[in-house]
């Protein structure tokens, strides 16, 4: 399947989850509704697309705006060898989206550090904790509003002089 | 038997000189830097030459605590239990830029220095440090070991 049969195939079957289509260093990249995530997910996992490998998943704060968070997810195809990219804008006042983990296992720990750093919850994870920080850790601290080097010390530290 | 019979010395001296060539170091190692340390520790820069080559993976079996690498505030509650199950006496190297001031980075993980945690008795600078810049800190601690008071109590220790 080419390039350009693939983003047909995908249009045609998938034409209301896509908003957009655009390219990045050849790669295409999707722009998505949240609310069709999962479906359309579950449609490219599978034959004829065929990702079957989630590389990555990822988010960005854009400091303002309704679509102030976007989750970007990186996608693998081994039997095809192409790369895929799908972005989905959440709303900065309460950033939710499915869970993956269905779908892929290491959509697990992937979405519990996107919760963690960006404070995004996922519908239906079977245990979203937090995974790099630690108990008690209050905030999110990639979130553009977290106060600049706020550190949560677990013990006591001593002041430099 | 000829020659020499005897010799006089002060139980400090004697005990800082046996103290500072009898080193047992603990790595506690977390970042790059560990690199450098296993070049200053093996064949080519042999920290052995100075007598403190015997690497103890307890901190119950070790004298002097090498911090190599950044220590995050999530990690120091397990720096200060290592530098507590230590035994006296007891030194503590801050190796590199990280666990000297944490380095490059000053945000909400990384302690901005291991001293913040437990006391430090010498500081070797760097990103990372060459081994010769660990050879020297070295010796810096063996001359501050030699001349400290060898109270075997360790009694009057901050």
């Amino acid at each position: 399947m080419g390039r350009e049969s693939l983003i047909d195939e995908i249009r045609t079957k998938l034409g209301d989850a896509v908003e957009g289509v655009s390219d990045s260093f050849g790669d295409p990249v999707l722009t998505v509704r949240p609310s069709s995530l999962r479906s359309l997910m579950t449609a490219l996992r599978d034959a004829p697309f065929d990702y079957a490998v989630l590389l990555d998943l990822t988010c960005v704060d854009f400091a303002a705006g309704e679509g102030r968070f976007e989750l970007v997810y990186h996608l693998y195809s081994l039997s095809r060898n192409v790369r895929l990219r799908l972005k989905a804008s959440l709303s900065a006042s309460d950033p939710v989206a499915e869970t993956l983990t269905g779908l892929w296992k290491n959509a697990d720990w992937l979405e519990r550090e996107v919760f963690d750093m960006f404070g995004v919850r996922f519908t239906g994870h079977p245990d979203l904790r937090r995974l790099l920080t630690y108990e008690g850790f209050e905030g999110h601290p990639l979130r553009k509003s977290y106060p600049w080097r706020l550190a949560q010390p677990r013990i006591p530290m001593k002041d430099k002089v | 038997m000829s020659g020499l019979d005897f010799l006089t010395t002060r139980l400090e001296t004697a005990l800082g000189w046996g103290r500072k060539y009898s080193l047992f170091h603990y790595p506690f190692i977390t970042a790059c830097c560990g690199m450098e340390y296993m070049s200053a520790a093996c064949a080519h820069f042999d920290i052995d030459r100075f007598g403190a080559g015997l690497t103890r993976f307890s901190p119950r079996q070790a004298d002097l605590l090498l911090v190599v690498g950044t220590v995050t505030h999530k990690l120091a509650p397990v720096l200060k239990t290592v530098y507590d199950q230590m035994l006296e006496p007891k030194w503590v190297i801050a190796f590199g830029a990280c666990a000297v001031s944490g380095g490059i980075y000053q945000n909400y993980a990384v302690v901005q220095g291991i001293d913040r945690v437990i006391p430090v008795d010498v500081y070797i600078p760097g990103c990372p440090p060459r081994p010769e810049t660990v050879l020297d800190g070295l010796m810096k601690l063996q001359d501050k070991i030699q001349h400290q008071k060898q109270d075997w109590r360790w009694a009057g220790k901050a």
